[in-house]
C-alpha cells in the first residue's frame, strides 16, 4: 500500500500547503517555518531508526542558521548560502559523529545535549563576534540572482522549502529502503549481530548521523532566510526537544510524518499563543501528551491506520 | 610568579566557597533524578519543574506563615515541608497518572511523556505564581552573615549559604547512604536498579517501588528547589536551567550512582564560580564541558559501570 | 474522506478566509477612516522581565480606556494588542508579521528589549509600517542607519549613561577603580561601552577591576557578589534592570557590598517600589528619564499628579517608568494623528503621511516636552540623584538631584555615540546643572 500512497498523499498534502498560503498570506511564513523544521525533525527519525534519540539536533539547525546569518553579507545568495550551510553541518556533523555514534541510548541523547548547550553557550557568549542573546539580523539576499519583492520572496523561500522537503522525503524513502538503512534497523534490536555478520555498526550510524546534520542544517537555513534573525534560543535543549516532540507528534513511521508534525506544531503554536499568549506551552504539552497516550504512532499513525481500514 | 599565587590562590579559595553552596544545590536535584532513573529507566525531564515548585511552594508558604506569626526559625521547617507537600502530591500523580502509562514503551516516548509534563507544569507555574519574582528571605536573613578571612579583609558570606546549604546536601547524602544499604525498602530499591527482571522474580513488588522512589526524588527536587528560594529571587524558567545541569551532572556521575553524583555536582560547582573569577565568558559553558571531557575519558560516567554487550 | 477530516479542512479554510478578508481591510489603498484604530504593542508578559512590561501594559490598557471614553484619537476608538516578548526574538519578528499581515495594525509600539527593537526597525523599513520604538535604549538603532518608520519617543543609551557618569564625576570626584556587572545582551554590553568611552574621555586612568557579564535573567549573583567584595572598586557600575536588579542589589545589600563601593543604578527607579527599605541611601540612581514621582518641577504638575493617582487607584501600586514611557508613546500617537489629520484637511492618513507627521513631532509628557529630531530620536531630559528615603514615598526617591538638558548629553544626529563621547571636554561638567535638594 506504501509505494503508491505516500507519494500521493504527500503530492495531496504540497497542494494542500501551497492552498493555505495562498489563502492567507501569513501563513505563508508559518508554514515555510514548519517545512524548516520538518526537514530537521527528519534527520532526527533517521536516528530513530537506529533507536537512537537525539537531544541536542537544534545545534545542527543553529549551525544552518547562522551560516546563513554570517555568509549573507559577503555572499547575498540563497542558492549559494543553502550549500555552504550543507557544507558546514556535514563537516560539523561528521566531527560530532565520530565522538557521539561510540553512545548508545541514554548516554547518547545526553552527550548530543550537552553539544548543544555548548553551541548554545558559544553563541550566548561571544558577543563580539555572535551579537549574544541579541542575535544577528539576516541582511537581505538574492534568489538565483533575482532581487525581488518581498511578497515575491517569501512565495520562492516557500517554495525552495517545498521542494527540499519534498526532495529529502524521497531521499530518505530510498535510504531507508537500502542496506544501509535497513542495518540501522539491526542497531536497534541487536547490534552485536550486525558486526558478526560484517557490518560495521559504528560506520552505518556515523553515515545516518551526518545526513541528519545536514538536514538539520539546511532547515537551519531555511529557518534563518525566513525570520530573517537568528538568535542563540535555536540551539537551547527546549529547541532540541521541540524537535523530538514534532517527530513524536507526526509519526516516526514514514517520512512524512515530521512534515505533517511540524505543520501541527506550529499552527498549535502560532493560534495557541495568539489566543492565550500566557499559556501556549501547556496547550502544546498537553498535546504532546495526549498523542503519546493515546496515539504512540503520532498523526502519520492515524492516517494509515484510517488508510489501512479503508482497504 | 608567587605574588600571582598568594593573590590567586586566596581568591580560588574564595571561588570554592561559592561553589560549594551551588554544587550542593545542584546535587540535591541531580541525586533525585539519579535515583529515579536508576528504578524507572527514564530521565526524567519534568525534575527541574519540580524543583522550581518546591521553591515557589516554600517561598510563598513561608510569606503566608511569617506573615501570621510564625517565627522565623520555624521558616527552616517550613522548607522541609513544602517539599514533602510537593513530593508527597506531585510525585504519584505524576507516576501513577502519566509514567506508569508508558513504562515498557520506546525509550523515545518514555523521554518525551516527561518533556510534556516539563512544557505543562512550566506554564502551571506561571498561572499559579504569575511572573513577578517572588522571594522570602526571611530564613536566610535570620542566621545573619559570617566574615571570612581574605588576606587583610575579610568577606562577609551569609551564614546560610556556606553552612545550611551545603549542610544540607551532606545530610542528604549520608542518610540516602544509609537508607539505600542498611534498611530494608532501601535494598529493595538497589536490587531493582540493579536487575528489575531479577527482583520482580524474586517477589519484589516493583510498582510500589517505583511509585515509592519516583516520590522520594520528587521531594528531593522540591528540597533543592525549597533551599534554594530563600537566596534567589524565583522567576518562570528556573526549572529549565537547573534541570539541564543535573542532566550534566547525572551523565558525569554514571547512571544510578549517588556517590558520584555528589562528586560530579562538586566539580560542575567550583568550576562554574572560578570561572567567574578568572574568566567570566566561560560560565555558562563550564559544566558542559566537564561533561564532554569525562565522557570521552569514561563513556560511562564516572562511577558508572559497563554493561555487557547482549547478543 | 471521513467526517472528521473534512470539518477539520472546512473550518482551515473559514480559518483562512477569515485571515485573508483582515488582511485586505489592513491594506486597503484609499484612506477611509477606519472602524477602529490599532495598535500592535510588543512588551515582556512572561520572564524576569516582564517585571517591566505588565506595567506598561497596564499603563497603556488604563490609558486607552481613558482615551476612548473621551471618543478615541481622532475620532476613531483605539485597540491595542499585546504581543510577548518572552519567548525571544525570532517569535518576534514572526508576531510582527502577523500583527501587520493579519490583525492588519495601523501602528506598532515595539519592545522593551534593545534586542526585539533591533529586530524589529527592519521589519518596520521593510513593511512600511510605523513602529514606536517605546522603551528600548540601544544608541545603534539610528547611528547604524535611517529608519524611515520608526520613532523612539523618549531618551536612549548614551543621555541615560553619560548623565550618570557626569553626576557622578561631579559630586564624587575622588573614584580610582571601578567595577562593571551588566546583562549579557545589548543593553549591558553597550551601556558599559558608552560608560568605559565616556570615562576614559573624561577621567583617564581609572582601573577597571572585574568586567561581568552575567546571564540575562540569572537568579543567583553570589559569585558575583563575592568577587566584588574581594575587589573592593571605589564605584560599582551596573544597568541591570527588572528583576535582575532586584536580585542582585538584594544579595548585594545582604553582604554589606553597599558599604565597601558606590553603586551607579542608571535603571534603578522602577526596582525602587519592590526593594523598598532593602535598598541603601547614598548610591547613584536614574529613572531613563526625567519622570520620577518626585519630580521637583514638572511641566504639568496636575498632569502627572493625576497620571499617578489614577494608576494607583487602578492597580495598587506607583506607575515606574516604562508607565511613563508607554505615556509618552500615546502622547506621541495622539500628536501625530493631530497633526496628521490636520494636514490632510480631515481626512484619515496613510502609513507614509502617519510617519511623515511623526518626524520632527513634539508632543507633551506630564513632566516635560519631548522633540522627535530629524533622525527619529526623541529628546527626553534625565535626572539622576543619590538614593535617599523620606516620608512621602515607602521606597527610595532621588535626593540632590541634577536636570540634564536633554540635548548636552545626546549624540548629535548624524554621528556615532562612541565617536562623539571621544570629544567631550572636562569643560562639559562645568556646565551641570546645580543639584535641586528634592
Amino acid at each position: 500500500m506504501n509505494r503508491l500512497v505516500e507519494p500521493l498523499l504527500a503530492l495531496a498534502a504540497t497542494a494542500l500547503l501551497v492552498l493555505a498560503a495562498w489563502a492567507v498570506p501569513w501563513l505563508k511564513f508559518v508554514l515555510t517555518i514548519a517545512l524548516a523544521k520538518g526537514l530537521a525533525v527528519l534527520g532526527i527519525l533517521l536516528l530513530l531508526r537506529a533507536g537512537q534519540v537525539s537531544f541536542g539536533h537544534s545545534m545542527f539547525m543553529a549551525l544552518g542558521a547562522y551560516t546563513v546569518a554570517f555568509l549573507a553579507p559577503q555572499v547575498p545568495e540563497a542558492l549559494l548560502l543553502l550549500p555552504l550551510a550543507v557544507l558546514f553541518s556535514a563537516v560539523a556533523g561528521l566531527l560530532i559523529g565520530l565522538f557521539v555514534v561510540r553512545y548508545r541510548d541514554i548516554f547518547f541523547s545526553m552527550l548530543n545535549l550537552a553539544l548543544c548547550m555548548v553551541f548554545y553557550s558559544v553563541l550566548e557568549k561571544f558577543y563580539a563576534i555572535t551579537k549574544g542573546t541579541d542575535g544577528i539580523r539576516v541582511t537581505p539576499i538574492t534568489i538565483a540572482g533575482q532581487e525581488p519583492g518581498r511578497e515575491t520572496q517569501e512565495w520562492l523561500i516557500f517554495g525552495l522549502a517545498l521542494v527540499l522537503a519534498v526532495g529529502s522525503g524521497l531521499l530518505v524513502r530510498a535510504y531507508l529502503a537500502s542496506p544501509m538503512g535497513r542495518a540501522l534497523a539491526g542497531i536497534k534490536t541487536r547490534e552485536t549481530r550486525l558486526e558478526f555478520i560484517g557490518v560495521p555498526a559504528r560506520r552505518v550510524l556515523l553515515f545516518a548521523y551526518v545526513l541528519s546534520a545536514v538536514m538539520g542544517g539546511c532547515g537551519g537555513a531555511l529557518l534563518a532566510m525566513t525570520t530573517r534573525h537568528v538568535t542563540p534560543l535555536l540551539s537551547y535543549w527546549t529547541a532540541s526537544g521541540e524537535l523530538v516532540f514534532i517527530l513524536i507528534l507526526g509519526g516516526a513511521g514514514s517520512a512524512l510524518g515530521p512534515f505533517l508534525g511540524a505543520a501541527a506544531y506550529e499552527l498549535v503554536r502560532v493560534y495557541a499563543a495568539a489566543l492565550v499568549a500566557d499559556a501556549w506551552q501547556m496547550i502544546l504539552g498537553g498535546v504532546l501528551l495526549a498523542v503519546i497516550l493515546f496515539a504512540p504512532q503520532g498523526l502519520w499513525g492515524i492516517v494509515a491506520g484510517r488508510l489501512r481500514g479503508r482497504a | 610568579m608567587a605574588g600571582w599565587f598568594s593573590e590567586n590562590g586566596l581568591l580560588l579559595g574564595l571561588a570554592l566557597l561559592d561553589g560549594l553552596s551551588y554544587a550542593a544545590l545542584v546535587f540535591m536535584v541531580a541525586v533525585g533524578l539519579n535515583l529515579v532513573f536508576g528504578v524507572l529507566r527514564i530521565v526524567n525531564v519534568a525534575h527541574g519543574s519540580l524543583f522550581a515548585i518546591g521553591a515557589y511552594t516554600a517561598a510563598s508558604l513561608g510569606l503566608f506563615l511569617s506573615a501570621r506569626g510564625l517565627p522565623p526559625a520555624a521558616g527552616y521547617a517550613v522548607l522541609l515541608l513544602a517539599a514533602v507537600l510537593v513530593g508527597g502530591v506531585l510525585g504519584p500523580v505524576i507516576e501513577r497518572g502519566v509514567l506508569r502509562r508508558v513504562y515498557g514503551q520506546e525509550d523515545v516516548l518514555q523521554l518525551l511523556v516527561t518533556f510534556a509534563l516539563f512544557m505543562i507544569l512550566e506554564d502551571v507555574q506561571k498561572l499559579i505564581w504569575g511572573v513577578q519574582p517572588l522571594f522570602h528571605d526571611a530564613p536566610m536573613k535570620f542566621l545573619g552573615t559570617v566574615d571570612v578571612p581574605f588576606g587583610e579583609d575579610v568577606i562577609p558570606f551569609t551564614a546560610y549559604q556556606i553552612f545550611v546549604v551545603p549542610g544540607v546536601a551532606v545530610a542528604t547524602l549520608a542518610g540516602l547512604a544509609w537508607f539505600l544499604r542498611r534498611t530494608l525498602t532501601g535494598r529493595v530499591i538497589v536490587a531493582v536498579t540493579t536487575d528489575k527482571e531479577a527482583a520482580t522474580a524474586m517477589g519484589i513488588d516493583a510498582a510500589k517501588v517505583t511509585l515509592l522512589t519516583f516520590t522520594f526524588g520528587a521531594a528531593l527536587a522540591a528540597l533543592g528547589g525549597a533551599l534554594a528560594s530563600p537566596t534567589t529571587s524565583l522567576v518562570p524558567g528556573v526549572g529549565a536551567q537547573t534541570i539541564v545541569l543535573s542532566f550534566a551532572v547525572v551523565a558525569i556521575a554514571g547512571l544510578g550512582q549517588i556517590e558520584g553524583a555528589a562528586l560530579s555536582a562538586l566539580m560542575i560547582g567550583m568550576g562554574r564560580s572560578i570561572a567567574v573569577y578568572f574568566e567570566p565568558e566561560l560560565e555558562v559553558v563550564v559544566p558542559y564541558l566537564i561533561m564532554v571531557a569525562v565522557l570521552l575519558v569514561r563513556p560511562q560516567g564516572l562511577f558508572g559501570v559497563v554493561e555487557t554487550r547482549r547478543v | 474522506m471521513t467526517d472528521a477530516a473534512f470539518t477539520r479542512r472546512a473550518a482551515l479554510l473559514g480559518a483562512a478566509t477569515a485571515g485573508s478578508l483582515l488582511f485586505a481591510g489592513g491594506k486597503a489603498g484609499a484612506q477611509q477612516r477606519p472602524a477602529e484604530l490599532k495598535i500592535g504593542i510588543t512588551t515582556f508578559l512572561s520572564g524576569p522581565a516582564s517585571v517591566f512590561g505588565v506595567p506598561a501594559r497596564q499603563a497603556a490598557e488604563m490609558l486607552f480606556e481613558e482615551i476612548n471614553k473621551a471618543g478615541g484619537i481622532g475620532g476613531v476608538p483605539v485597540r491595542a494588542f499585546f504581543v510577548d516578548e518572552g519567548p525571544g526574538t525570532d517569535h518576534l519578528v514572526g508576531e510582527y508579521r502577523r500583527l501587520v499581515q493579519n490583525e492588519g495594525v495601523q501602528l506598532i509600539f515595539a519592545s522593551i528589549s534593545s534586542g526585539s527593537c533591533l529586530a524589529c526597525t527592519p521589519l518596520s523599513d521593510e513593511m512600511r509600517k510605523t513602529t514606536v520604538l517605546w522603551d528600548c535604549g540601544t544608541q545603534r538603532i539610528f547611528e547604524e542607519g535611517p529608519h524611515p518608520f520608526a520613532f523612539r519617543t523618549q531618551g536612549y543609551a548614551t543621555p541615560e549613561v553619560l548623565a550618570p557618569l557626569l553626576y557622578l564625576l561631579k559630586h564624587k570626584p575622588d573614584f580610582r577603580s571601578i567595577a562593571v556587572i551588566n546583562q549579557d545582551y545589548a543593553w549591558g554590553r553597550d551601556s558599559w561601552e558608552i560608560w568605559k568611552t565616556a570615562m576614559d574621555t573624561l577621567k583617564p586612568g581609572v582601573r577597571v577591576v572585574a568586567e561581568m557579564f552575567p546571564r540575562f535573567g540569572a537568579t543567583d549573583y553570589s559569585t558575583e557578589v563575592t568577587r566584588l567584595l574581594a575587589a573592593r572598586p571605589d564605584v560599582i557600575l551596573s544597568t541591570h534592570w527588572g528583576g535582575d536588579l532586584v536580585t542582585l542589589v538584594r544579595q548585594a545589600a545582604e553582604r554589606r557590598l553597599f558599604d565597601r563601593s558606590t553603586f551607579v543604578l542608571p535603571v534603578a527607579e522602577a526596582s525602587m517600589q519592590i526593594l523598598g527599605r532593602t535598598m541603601p541611601a547614598g548610591h547613584v540612581i536614574g529613572a531613563r528619564g526625567d519622570h520620577w514621582n518626585n519630580h521637583p518641577r514638572p511641566k504639568d504638575p496636575e498632569r502627572l499628579r493625576r497620571l499617578v493617582e489614577d494608576y494607583r487607584k487602578r492597580y495598587n501600586e506607583y506607575p515606574i517608568y516604562p508607565c511613563h514611557h508607554m505615556a509618552q508613546a500615546i502622547s506621541a500617537t495622539q500628536a501625530a494623528y493631530a497633526k496628521a489629520i490636520q494636514a490632510k484637511g480631515g481626512g484619515w492618513p496613510n502609513d507614509q503621511e502617519l510617519a511623515n507627521a511623526f518626524r520632527g513631532l513634539t508632543f507633551d509628557s506630564p513632566t516635560s516636552s519631548i522633540t522627535l529630531r530629524e533622525d527619529g530620536q526623541g529628546l527626553e531630559d534625565q535626572i539622576v540623584g543619590m538614593s535617599s528615603f523620606n516620608d512621602r514615598f515607602p521606597f527610595a526617591v532621588p535626593k540632590d538631584m541634577v536636570i540634564f538638558p536633554a540635548a548636552m548629553v545626546s549624540t548629535p544626529v548624524g554621528q556615532k555615540s562612541v565617536d562623539w563621547l571621544k570629544t567631550l571636554k572636562p569643560e562639559i561638567l562645568a556646565q551641570v546643572p546645580a543639584a535641586i535638594a528634592g
